[in-house]
């Protein structure tokens, strides 16, 4: 409880808005965009559940298709007097800027709230800085800065309640990440406290101003040279007025409250002579850092913007002690090219139009993209301050060896509170350590007195990912927006992370250790690496051990360990008495896990009562005794970039590569996710070469391309390890060469699909098939020497391959491999089916979702170059752009081919023979692209020769003889909704592209949020209630236009169709859209079972099997073709294997039954459509000459 | 006026059809149709103990299946209010039949844990439920477990469930016992208010061209019924329990032999997933007509009047019968000889 008797709660930034946003509006416009998605997700659930709003009523909660949308519909709420608001982040609120300056244009009250991130520049970044609102300062919306939990929740409260008085439209925000999702103890602003800040007759005049046939006008003119400069002008009395009502507002707030805020808050010493200026969460770094520091003797101090815009000049200068002598002010943001950033050039007016003595005024950015901003950061900065003549333009973060912008600081300085429990959890995603850290926060902060803080990192990868839980618990509330550096609590949930990570580097002299170990106490000692034991001893720090996993394994709860280590931490650390803590977990797993059921409950129970007996303290040795060394990031053997930089990424030392090192333009090599070995497999599949039929469907389906196939001839098994096997080859055309299906061990993430699509199985035993899932441990060893001489064996069959057989595909070298998808992907086997069939000449636009983030993220990259240094090129723009980035390229190709052509016909008479051979060149084969490279080559040497500039600028055109495929990827968000007014337009251009839609039917990046691809019926984030409308049939809709090829494929549905589907869209010379069924974690069931499940969504006629190749049409022939039959199996049968339906059946059973019979109705009626369509007669007279 | 009327656990009934589980059960306009169809109570879908349990596990698992790993898709779906497990939508659908519908309504069971099944059958009577019906569905596949062993586990299963209710208890049994009789009586010792001949077990198949097993399903036919018929005639008047005849009732014909037999009552399911629930209606008219043409008064009438008791010859339910009809296969198909 709070001093005022209030009970305090433990949420993170995010819900903390959302429940301020929720209660004071009508409408809410969503888009998903991370890391904002979560306030949209919770206002639909609380609507779902109909909880209302102040006034009693349930706000109704409408996801747009962009956020673009998202802002156009906000217009049109607030225009028709709702009371409306939007949340969003990064390229989302780009997007919204054109209605901002609308919105602020017509002074209509409404708040944006924005989980503040980096824009996308050189490279997209998911993290905090405030790029993104800076660049909608200019709209005329007044900007309020929180820095933490806390005061998101209060100054959103103050947003809502000052709009309606100012009539200013209010962007609020809050550091992405970093206030977002931090989970904190914060005392809520409550209902009563919302009566009192907004009042009704506000409301009600906003609603009279709204638009009406009642008493009609008209908003929205277009104005002449005459008046729009007046009428601009005529919104200035409203932008005065705006700071006084803000902070009468936060003045009201803190009568109900005793939290008080002013427009500019100054903390520090009354007499400082130097003060830092900043916004959002850095300022409470800096803040705690300057009270640290005057406790010492140093007199400093921090002035909070709050309000930046309108920008409260006066409040900031009379908030600056008189005694200041150096001020720097710090923006969380880079202007390139300007004379400073915005923060700084404002305060720099400020005070200089004050007319006041000017102290000196200096600038810094820090931060970006959530970069640590800590103790020792802001002291640097107080400390450069002390000069004469303080730097500027500086940086703090980072090593600037380039520019040399940066400042150095201290990283051993800390201000950590002794009495503060600081406990850091290394953790997997899959084991629950996270969540199980969020339980202990909550328990913590809801039943004791203590305050609570919890931050969590994840890594960049979504299968095997490790998580870093940073927990703080004390006496006094937790201001420290920073990192751990000095934990008295480490825990390593998983054993392997010993071996590569220095999870030690953040213990504090005497802090505990607790390993998660399948070695006893007895063992474990002799098993730790050599700097573990050393960091051990030299700090003296306390063991304990215990084996969770086989505790996890016999108590029923699988790999997830979350339960049996958070007992631990709470046995160990002494947060709470022993008892007391057991029953709080118990009573948060009741909490927690029972909605989902008593069985759920009571193994989790069972896992506590276990955990505590199984507990052990480890005496520790006096001396060393292990000699492993931790293991190489990379190995020795990896290019220079890798070794020298993407190494220290993997090894968790990012932030310690210097500006020098880094690419300044964001071109990154291709192939280097082979460097990164992150044996995350349990299991992997093992060879029984006798049973094999050579098929190469495990190889096809591999989402992460370790299941490979080589034909050879046998002289290459010429020194090959003894435990490498081959078989003879069923080619016949091969004679006597073998066949090899080798497995990348360290690669593997053991998801299955391969055995499960294995169709060969044991005579004598059916549950044989030639691969099974073995332990890996065992075979380790054997299976990396298997594999390294796998690699060294010639990459091309001995003869010539069809590629239009699956047999024949899996001997293809795939060119995206070993991303860091879900274990289990449905969308990666086709990407690397691409990179298979045309990777040498593919050029690739990838819009923003998953597929460019296990396609582009850092460290590595799966798009790969073979041996020949070709390979596809892969470039991200944005979301919404994709089609249209895609275009571009096509449209560039094809005008330097043409020159290039031009150029050819120019020179023909000096490149004779081979002028016309290039000119004359048939590309639709591989085989002949392979000969024109040849030619381009000839061409190459030839122009070498000869001198002019004709010659030149032709050499430097020439790769583009060599016909490219042009690759236009991305998920249903984007090819249905945010991205499908550019695809709409790509399709209808004609051009030859190619466009590849990874159906999962959800926003899987984002957490599983609705799109118009979304079942009916289905469940998904903003459609908690399930999906009432059916899912967009986008295929048809590109049918329309006549000239488009369309597939609708599903590799688990027929493997061969899939592959044949490719090659024709590829050879079609216009544009060709495939829509392929991706199975999704967000479809909740095994993704073991994927294929399996495409079968059965393709029998059941959810997906139906088809190809429209308009080429038909000017052969008479029907372009439609059925390539799957009949529904023949019940919708139901296919849906209910998985969560996003089920759990529909069994939260709104009625609800389910009814849309299922509709979603069942649907199906049959598109098949009657289809089928119709496909057995129409076409009129052979349209001339093929008429297609585009 | 001819009277179909019966009891059964100790109910009137108006006649001797009893719609039994099926997931026509699952709906409660189904349940109003079959009760204006002319059903006499309904047994309702079996509560699965070990289905609450699957389906918590996996909603469990799949709700968090790949969430807190990844910093944009730190979860993947929304966190419902409710989700209806355990047994609180079984038990709400039992209230809710209730409510609908006058005749009887009769809850089942199929537990894995005594304390499941005891717990549950408490739960069910809370709800309003008539009756219950136990569905002891075991396959004993350890080779070690002896078939007395089994007996017990069922006996002692019947006596803690009927000790901890006070609505009547019915048990539905398979037919595979060596002793069938044993068991019955001695289930009936235990206090089983009535004896469902028989359960159908879904046995598996195999697909040949995937080589997997496959669960199968396939709905009853008449032949069936001649099991639940011979072990009625012989269970008659040899237990105290009700008997009810299940598998096999597609038409008037099998009620009245099962009515001859000696049961109580006569349960359809699969004659209705095939036929509709107005089927029903069409079964008690022929019952009438049949009755009516052979100037039966009453099914009570009838009751045993074929079970192993009343019949002029016994041993056609015993071995004798066997021999009976082996020769009687023989006399119409005599065997092929080698020259043909």
């Amino acid at each position: 409880m709070s001093e005022r008797g209030r009970a305090r709660i433990t949420l993170d930034g995010n819900e903390a808005v959302a429940r301020i946003a929720y209660k004071l509006s009508d409408v809410i416009a969503i888009y998903p965009i991370t890391p904002s998605s979560t306030m949209g997700e919770w206002a639909d659930q609380w609507a779902a559940q109909e909880q209302p709003n102040l006034w009693s009523a349930v706000p109704t909660v409408v996801e747009l298709q962009s956020e673009g949308g998202a802002a156009g519909a906000l217009h049109g709420a607030l225009q028709t007097g709702a009371l409306a608001t939007t949340f969003t982040a990064s390229q989302g609120l780009l997007l919204m800027i054109p209605n901002m300056y609308k919105i602020a244009g017509e002074l209509t009250p409404a708040v944006f709230h924005v989980a503040a991130r980096s824009l996308a520049t050189q490279a997209l970044s998911i993290f905090g800085d405030h790029s993104d609102v800076m660049a909608a300062r200019a709209t005329g919306v007044a900007m309020l800065a929180s820095g933490s939990v806390q005061e998101a929740m209060d100054l959103a409260a103050v947003a809502h309640a000052a709009t309606l008085r100012a009539r200013v439209p209010f962007l609020h925000f809050f550091d992405g990440f970093r206030t977002s999702h931090e989970v904190a103890k914060i005392e809520p602003v409550d209902d009563a406290d919302l009566r009192a800040l907004v009042d009704d007759r506000l409301v009600h005049a906003h609603r009279a101003r709204a638009l009406s046939p009642e008493h009609p006008v008209v908003r929205g003119t277009a104005q002449n040279p005459d008046i729009y400069f007046q009428a601009r002008e005529a919104a200035n009395p409203y932008y005065v007025a705006c700071p006084t009502i803000v902070q009468d507002v936060m003045d009201a707030l803190a009568t109900r409250t005793g939290r008080a805020y002013h427009l500019v808050d100054y903390a520090g010493a009354p007499d400082a002579d130097r003060v830092v200026v900043m916004m959002g969460s850095g300022a409470e770094t800096a803040e705690e850092t300057a009270a640290f520091l005057n406790a010492r003797g140093e007199r400093v101090g921090v002035l909070k913007v709050r309000l930046y815009r309108p920008f409260p000049a006066a409040a900031l200068v009379a908030a600056l002690p008189v005694t200041v002598r150096a001020v720097a002010v710090l923006d969380r943001t880079k202007e390139p090219g300007s004379p400073g950033e915005p923060l700084y050039l404002d305060v720099l007016a400020a005070l200089a139009e004050a007319g006041r003595p000017m102290p000196t005024i200096v600038c810094g950015r820090y931060g970006l993209s959530s970069k640590e901003f800590t103790p020792a950061m802001a002291r640097a900065v107080f400390d450069e301050l002390r000069g004469a003549r303080p730097r500027t333009h500086f940086t703090i973060g980072i090593h600037d060896d380039v520019t040399h912008t940066s400042l150095p600081w201290d990283p051993d300085f800390s201000i950590e509170q002794p009495d503060t429990v600081r406990a850091v959890f290394y953790g997997l995603g899959a084991d629950g350590t996270v969540g199980a850290n969020k339980n202990s926060i909550k328990i913590i902060g809801e039943d004791t007195d203590a305050h609570a803080q919890g931050y969590f990192v994840y890594d960049s990868k979504k299968s095997g990912s490790m998580t870093v839980s940073h927990l703080r618990f004390g006496p006094r509330p937790i201001r420290a927006p920073y990192l751990i550096t000095r934990a008295s609590f480490v825990a390593c949930h998983q054993f392997a992370f010993l071996e590569r990570l220095d999870v030690l580097r953040v213990a504090e002299p005497g802090a505990v250790l607790l390993l998660n170990s399948p070695h006893g106490p007895a063992e474990v000692w002799d098993r730790l690496p050599r700097p573990v034991q050393a960091q051990i001893l030299a700090k003296g720090l306390r063991l304990f051990v215990i084996d969770g996993t086989r505790v996890a394994q016999e108590v029923g709860m699988g790999g997830r360990v979350n339960t049996i280590m958070q007992t631990c931490f709470f046995a160990i650390s002494g947060v709470l008495p022993r008892e007391e803590a057991v029953a709080a977990i118990k009573h948060a797993i009741e909490k927690t896990y029972g909605r989902r059921g008593e069985p759920v409950v009571r193994k989790n129970f069972a896992a506590v009562d276990a955990a505590l007996e199984h507990l052990h303290e480890v005496p520790v040795p006096d001396r060393v005794t292990a000699t492993v060394e931790l293991r190489p990031p990379v190995p020795p053997e990896a290019p220079a970039f890798v070794r020298e930089v993407t190494a220290r990424i993997i090894a968790g030392d990012g932030d310690l590569v210097p500006v020098s090192a880094l690419p300044a333009d964001g071109t990154y090599p291709s192939g280097t996710a082979r460097w990164e070995k992150r044996n995350i497999a349990a299991e992997i599949p093992a060879w029984d070469e006798g049973l094999c039929i050579q098929c190469g469907k495990c190889v096809l389906v591999c989402p992460h391309a370790v299941i490979r196939a080589k034909v050879y001839e046998p002289a290459a098994l010429a020194g090959a390890p003894a435990s490498f096997k081959s078989a003879p080859a069923k080619w016949r055309e091969f004679g006597e060469a073998r066949y090899t299906l080798q497995v990348s061990p360290e690669d593997c993430t053991g998801c299955g699909l391969c055995v499960e699509v294995c169709p060969a199985k044991s005579k004598s035993e059916v549950r044989h098939r030639a691969i099974d899932m073995v332990p890996q441990q065992p075979r380790h060893d054997a299976e990396v020497a298997n594999w390294d001489f796998f690699l060294g064996l010639p990459d091309a069959a001995p003869g010539p391959l069809n590629a239009g057989l699956v047999k024949d595909v899996q001997l293809l070298e795939p060119l995206f491999e070993f991303s860091g998808a879900c274990a289990g992907c449905g969308e990666t086997p086709y990407l690397k089916l691409l990179s298979q069939l045309f990777g040498e000449r593919a050029l690739v636009a990838n819009a923003t979702g998953c597929s460019s983030i296990y396609g582009g993220s850092q460290p590595t990259t799966p798009w790969a170059v073979n041996a020949r240094g070709r390979g596809p090129a892969w470039a991200n723009s944005l979301f919404e752009d994709n089609a249209e980035f895609g275009l571009g390229m096509r449209v560039a190709l094809d005008a330097q081919a043409a020159c290039a052509r031009r150029l050819v016909a120019r020179l023909a008479d000096r490149l004779g023979p081979l002028g016309d051979a290039l000119l004359g060149a048939e590309q639709s084969t591989e085989a002949g692209v392979a000969a024109q490279r040849e030619r381009v080559s000839a061409l190459r040497s030839r122009l070498r020769e000869l001198d002019g500039a004709e010659a030149r600028e032709l050499a430097s055109l020439a790769d583009v003889l060599v016909d490219k495929s042009v690759w236009i990827v991305g998920g249903d968000g984007w090819a249905y909704d945010i991205g499908f007014g550019g695809l709409d337009h790509v399709l209808a251009s004609g051009r030859n592209v190619n466009v590849l839609v990874l159906d999962t039917e959800v926003y899987s990046n984002t957490g599983g949020q609705m799109s118009k691809a979304t079942p009916r019926g289905a469940v998904a984030k903003f459609a908690a209630g399930g999906k009432t409308g059916g899912k967009k049939d986008l295929a048809l809709m590109a049918m329309t236009y006549g000239h488009v090829y369309v597939a609708r494929v599903a590799m688990g549905g027929n493997d061969a169709h899939t592959l044949r589907a490719f090659r024709e869209a590829e050879a079609y010379r216009g544009p060709a859209l495939l829509i392929a069924y991706s199975h999704c974690i967000a479809h909740g069931f095994d993704l073991r079972h994927g294929m399996d499940q495409q079968r059965a969504a393709v029998q059941s006629g959810h997906w139906p099997l088809f190809r429209y190749d308009p080429a038909l049409a000017g052969e008479g022939k029907q372009p439609l073709q059925l390539d799957s039959k009949p529904p023949s199996l019940p919708l139901k049968s296919y849906a209910y294997n998985e969560t996003r339906y089920t759990m529909l059946a069994h939260s709104h059973p009625d609800t389910a039954r009814q849309l299922l019979a509709e979603a069942q109705r649907d199906v049959l009626a598109r098949w009657r459509l289809y089928e119709h369509w496909a057995s129409m007669p076409v009129d052979a007279a349209a001339p093929a000459e008429e297609r585009p | 006026m001819i009277d179909l009327s019966t009891r059964y656990l100790g109910l009137r009934l108006a006649n001797p059809l009893v719609a039994s589980p099926s997931p026509l059960c699952e709906r409660l306009d189904n349940l109003r149709r079959m009760e204006d169809a002319g059903a006499a109570a309904v047994v309702l879908h079996s509560l699965f103990e070990e289905q609450i349990d699957v389906e918590s596990q996996h909603l469990d698992r799949y709700l968090s299946y790949g969430s807190e790993s990844y910093a944009e898709s730190i979860s993947y779906f929304p966190d419902l209010h409710d989700y209806n497990l355990g047994p609180d939508g079984y038990l709400e659908h039992v209230r809710r039949a209730k409510a609908a519908v006058d005749i009887p309504v009769i809850g089942s069971l199929n537990g894995v844990s005594t304390g499941g099944w005891i717990n549950f059958a408490r739960k069910i009577q809370q709800a309003g439920a008539d009756a219950l019906e136990l569905n002891i569905f075991y396959v004993p596949t350890d080779p070690a477990l002896t078939g007395r062993e089994v007996e017990q586990m069922y006996v002692d299963l019947v006596r803690d469930v009927r000790r901890s209710l006070s609505i009547p208890v019915a048990v539905k049994l398979g037919h595979s016992f060596s002793a069938t009789a044993n068991v019955a009586r001695r289930l009936d010792e235990a206090g089983a208010d009535a004896l469902v001949l028989f359960n159908r077990f879904y046995l598996p198949d195999f697909d040949l061209d995937r080589l997997d097993v496959v669960p199968t399903l396939t709905l009853s036919n008449p032949s069936e019924l001649l099991v639940r018929l011979h072990w009625t005639a012989i269970l008659y008047g040899h237990v105290d329990a009700d008997i009810a005849v299940t598998g096999g009732v597609h038409g008037p014909e099998d009620v009245l032999k099962a009515m001859m037999a000696g049961a109580r009552v006569a349960m359809m399911t699969s004659a209705l997933l095939t036929r509709g629930i107005d089927h029903l209606s069409r079964v008690r008219a022929g019952l009438l007509d049949w009755m009516e043409a052979r100037e039966y008064a009453s099914i009570a009438q009838m009751q045993g009047s074929m079970s192993y008791r009343s019949v002029g010859e016994p041993a056609a339910f015993e071995r004798a019968n066997y021999m009976k009809v082996l020769s009687s296969y023989a006399l119409r198909h005599p065997p092929r000889g080698p020259g043909r």
